[in-house]
């Protein structure tokens, strides 16, 4: 089996890694370069899980060869907080109560972050569109929902 | 083991072209495919700038679509606007961002809803070759293809001429019950040229030659669309799967052809 170097930018540092015929990005983020705010859940672009933002507009990761990225910029949850600064998103997650288990958490705060920084006060219809590819089993997504308008500084069913 | 070969051409994509080897769109199929182990794929063809043919352009009445324009590709070009609630019918933002017109023609049932607008908007193929073929006859032997799409021609419709209706169980995004895409230019308040358009009714996206027939100089109300509904089910034998039974694709398929064309159920 061939390796391909490749280099990516990661939450704005750069790496460089070597990736395997036909390996995805998922694999090489955890694997390669140890990323694991990324989640494996599917592995067929069902959940939502493992969404990335590549050059800022969400990405499957588990769906994305790992070679095309080259050059790209890859955005993780692992790069929303600066230092002990957590991201706005991920305050009003845990404000909203908007995780549970967790795991569709990444894929969620990355989808609404590529949805905030697009469109900064979105409409409900808009944030249920913009994660409408995100599985989330625990949540029934309407505390997730609440969650992305509340980080938005718009009110929520809760507090509106 | 999957190995990789990228290319600079499209034409050098084709030459690649063999048992085992597949070309590589957005990857949502294929990528699956290959985490799963599929034993069929020994070998991805890739481009390495496959933004080289991602263009959207007007080509007088017709539309010009890169096969490696993307379903997000074509949410931002005010010139395919027609086009827009049938890209936004295929996947999550995430899909969107990586699914390709070219991808979505080879899409697997029940997927490929793209592809049955294509259908009905009279797509023809420009392919690796320089070759031209009309989609509806490499959607009958696509399994056998050897070459490559370069792009996509379709006509652009006039005002509300063109109807798009996707049907799934999981809501907001699922995969189709069924889909149904209809071109339908009129002349003095009649139908004429119909082309109607099945999705995940058959292994492929199919035309409905009896429903289009019935369509032939009526007006789009209740009773000129009559004999249309009886028809609907004289051209289609479509497949069962976890989302639905053929009997029940069948049952429902007038039912939602009658929304389509009378507009109640235009998305």
């Amino acid at each position: 089996m061939s390796k391909t170097p490749v280099q990516f930018s990661l939450n704005g540092s750069p790496a460089a890694v070597f990736v395997d015929d036909a390996q995805n990005l998922l694999d090489v983020l955890r694997r390669g370069v140890g990323d694991l705010s990324p989640k494996y859940g599917c592995g067929q672009g069902t959940c939502g899980s493992c969404t990335v933002l590549i050059d800022g507009e969400p990405h499957l990761s588990c769906l994305t060869l790992a070679e095309t990225v080259e050059g790209r910029a890859v955005e993780t949850t692992n790069g929303l907080a600066e230092g002990p600064q957590l991201h706005a998103l991920q305050e009003a997650f845990m404000e909203n109560f908007a995780a549970q288990c967790g795991y569709c958490t990444p894929g969620m705060l990355m989808a609404a972050k590529a949805l905030l920084d697009r469109t900064p006060r979105p409409s409900r219809e808009e944030v249920i569109e913009a994660i409408s590819g995100n599985i989330c089993r625990c949540t029934g997504y309407e505390p997730i929902i609440d969650a992305i308008l509340a980080a938005s500084g718009q009110p929520t069913r809760r507090t509106g | 083991m999957v190995t990789i070969t990228t290319v600079e051409t499209l034409q050098d994509a084709a030459a690649n072209k063999g048992q085992g080897t597949a070309f590589l769109g957005g990857g949502t199929l294929l990528m699956r495919g290959v985490n799963y182990g599929d034993q069929n794929v020994s070998r991805i063809v890739r481009l390495r700038q496959p933004e080289s043919l991602a263009g959207v352009s007007s080509e007088g009445e017709r539309v010009r679509l890169g096969a490696c324009a993307t379903m997000a590709t074509i949410l931002k070009s005010a010139d395919v606007a027609f086009l827009h609630a049938v890209a936004r019918a295929v996947g999550g933002p995430a899909i969107r961002n990586m699914a390709t017109v070219g991808g979505n023609v080879f899409a697997p049932h029940p997927y490929g809803d793209f592809a049955v607008a294509l259908l009905a908007l009279d797509a023809k193929l420009r392919m690796s070759d320089g070759s031209e073929l009309e989609l509806e006859r490499l959607l009958a032997a696509r399994e056998t293809e050897t070459r490559l799409i370069e792009s996509v021609s379709a006509m652009r419709p006039a005002g509300d001429d063109f109807r798009f209706l996707k049907v799934t169980r999981v809501k907001p995004r699922g995969a189709s019950v069924l889909s149904i895409a209809a071109w339908l230019p009129r002349r003095a308040g009649r139908i004429s040229g119909a082309r109607v358009a099945f999705g995940a009714m058959a292994p492929t996206p199919v035309r409905t030659p009896a429903v289009e027939a019935a369509l032939e100089g009526v007006s789009l109300d209740q009773n000129g669309i009559d004999r249309a509904l009886q028809s609907v089910a004289n051209d289609l034998n479509p497949p069962d799967d976890s989302l639905a039974s053929g009997w029940y694709r069948k049952e429902v398929a007038p039912v939602h052809l009658k929304r389509l064309l009378l507009g109640q159920g235009t998305r």
